[in-house]
């Protein structure tokens, strides 16, 4: 029984970056239609950041979980204005394969840089150690990942809920052509929105320095396990996506309790019952495609 | 005649690739422009984007590899199996796949290509894990020693072009309008009366069988297979064989994948950034060249002869929501 809590919680863990990042990639696909590739690379970015800033200028953790980020969005926002915008015309498809060859450019440049073995990033000082929760002690680093993510998923649904941008980005997943054609300058958010999208990939990426080797591969597979999660929620639903999230790391956990090979496969093994019974997703709407 | 001098010029380079690059190279290309052209009877032909084909080919290569291991299959018996395993395979997951369509149906591929990696990848005791499968001897054809490779090139060479023959027969076979209908417009081909769901799922579980030959006759050819067989980045380097050489084009999938292969043998002497150049290329070919080689010259020569439009690619007609 308290192994099946202990792994409760660190699938909530390891939910919580599925929850990130499959919530970037809908918040990028709902305004712009586009299946963001570079979603892991972007991630990887976020954590080599991190180790950058700490060993090149001495910068903080708590520090480089506001920079790191900001300069991934600056990389997002200049991919989006060099190449993505001129493929929106074009079948969705292309700006998949668009960010696909990016995602071979960033992660084999990084290897080249850094090679494969990837390098240690230290817990922050304060949140060493680890806290009696109940019956077991928990890193407390891992508590905090935890908070932490709950409270980026919350502020971010805060914003699309009720501010204006939020408003404009909820209109034009609905539908573009009606709110551009009501005056929304739909376009000029365009850049933004995708920027904030992977600002929350190199967010993810920063939480995961100090957990996970920093590596150019890190963000490798962990994008395709993003994308069975997001075929699982369904694209449409902001909401959706974080529940799927957080249920996947669960399920996944779980699943190596009781059959330790599973665990990877566990997810798309759940793909593709929902695909049988609700091809949407659970929370997607029939007509999606 | 014109087109036959063309294909007698086309055999006779095939027959004589492997004097001109080393027989080992010579196969690969073999191999990897069956599997392009496989492929591209989903992409090109009927509009359909796996993203996960290397679980077919690769899938094909493990098949074939440890049925000759450890059970002595000789060639071609081996690569036939792969065929039929990679089609077996595909019948489930492609089934499920494409009850999806566009964009979903690039992300479901990729899913499960990655569901057949990790499988491969835990599943020590058969495919040796992250060892891969070792040692696969070639065994006499029929008395006749293929152990050298350029011996390997002359046998495997009837069985590849009998897989691509085939790939352009069922193309331009009546199935083969049909799949053509369906990427044009398969809410429409649906109403005309077609099984849509079915042909499609046809075309798919052919197209990976015949990526699974690929994958058989690929496998021999190394004697050894490992795990990035599988892995995505083989089903996005044979995306990438496709676009360059042009898709939709009966040509365009073969002249991409031995430009590819020829690339990286030549880049491979000096440097090791080939993800650097497969990414830059895969980049300059979606932004500015997306007809591909054959795709270009097609329309140049159409455009001579007559001055018609070309017809559109597979998948651009399909405009994104925005700034329509």
């Amino acid at each position: 029984m308290e192994i099946v809590l202990v792994q409760v919680f660190n699938g909530l863990i390891s939910g919580a970056f599925y929850a990130l990042l499959s919530l970037g990639l809908a918040v990028i696909f709902g305004m712009l239609r586009v299946v963001n590739f570079m979603h892991g690379a972007l991630y990887m970015l976020g954590a080599f950041g991190a180790y950058l800033l700490g060993v090149q200028l001495g910068v903080s953790f708590w520090w480089a979980l506001i920079i790191s980020p900001l300069a991934v969005a600056a990389v997002g926002f200049l991919l989006e204005r060099a190449l993505l915008r001129r493929l929106y015309d074009l079948n969705v498809l292309y700006n998949l394969l668009l960010t696909f060859g990016l995602t071979l450019v960033i992660q084999d440049a990084m290897r080249l840089r850094f090679g494969v073995q990837g390098v240690p990033y230290s817990i922050p000082a304060q949140l060493r150690g680890a806290v009696l929760i109940g019956f077991m002690f928990f890193p407390t680093y891992r508590l905090f990942v935890l908070g932490f993510s709950v409270l980026v998923c919350l502020g971010v649904w805060w914003l699309i809920e009720h501010t204006r941008v939020g408003m404009i980005i909820r209109a034009s997943t609905e539908n573009p052509v009606l709110t551009r054609a009501l005056g929304v300058d739909v376009d000029r958010w365009i850049p933004l929105v995708f920027a904030f999208g992977v600002a929350l990939a190199g967010l993810a990426g920063v939480l995961a320095a100090p957990m996970r080797n920093v590596s150019p591969l890190m963000g490798a597979d962990l994008i395709i396990t993003t994308f069975a999660i997001v075929v699982i929620g369904g694209m449409g639903s902001i909401l959706g996506s974080v529940v799927t999230g957080f249920f996947v790391g669960v399920l996944s956990a779980l699943g190596a309790v009781y059959y330790p090979p599973a665990a990877n496969t566990l997810v798309f093994i759940v793909m593709a019952i929902v695909l049988l019974f609700r091809p949407s997703g659970l929370f997607g709407s029939p007509e999606a495609g | 005649m014109a087109r036959r001098i063309g294909w007698a010029a086309l055999l006779a380079a095939g027959l004589l690739l492997p004097m001109r690059v080393y027989p080992v190279l010579a196969a690969d290309i073999l191999a990897w422009a069956l599997f392009a052209t496989a492929f591209d009877i989903m992409l090109g032909y009927t509009g359909l984007l796996s993203f996960g084909q290397a679980a077919f080919f690769g899938g094909g290569a493990y098949t074939a590899g440890l049925l000759t291991q450890r059970l002595g299959v000789p060639y071609p018996l081996n690569a036939l199996a792969a065929a039929l395993a990679a089609g077996l395979l595909a019948l489930p997951l492609m089934g499920l796949a494409i009850r999806r369509r566009g964009i979903y149906l690039a992300m479901i591929t990729l899913a499960f290509g990655q569901m057949v990696f990790y499988v491969v990848n835990e599943w020590r005791s058969l495919t040796g894990g992250e060892n891969g499968v070792q040692g696969i001897p070639r065994p006499a054809l029929g008395g006749v020693d293929i152990s050298s490779s350029t011996a390997y090139y002359y046998a495997a060479f009837p069985l590849a072009v009998l897989g691509l023959l085939l790939c352009w027969r069922i193309v331009r076979s009546p199935f083969g309008r049909v799949l053509l209908a369906i990427r044009e417009n398969d809410v429409r081909t649906e109403t005309l009366g077609y099984a849509v769901h079915r042909y499609k799922l046809l075309a798919a579980v052919l197209s990976c069988a015949l990526s699974g030959l690929a994958g058989g006759i690929w496998v021999i050819n190394h004697g050894f297979v490992a795990l990035d067989a599988v892995h995505w980045t083989t089903s996005g380097l044979v995306v990438i064989m496709v676009l360059l050489g042009g898709m939709g084009t009966r040509l365009g999938p073969l002249v991409g994948a031995a430009l590819v292969l020829l690339l990286r043998d030549f880049i491979s002497t000096w440097t090791d950034a080939w993800g650097v150049v497969t990414g830059t290329i895969f980049i300059l070919v979606i932004l500015i060249f997306r007809q591909g080689i054959v795709g270009t010259i097609e329309r140049l020569l159409e455009a001579r002869t007559r001055p018609a439009p070309a017809p559109a690619p597979a998948v651009e007609e399909v405009a994104s929501p925005h700034r329509s």
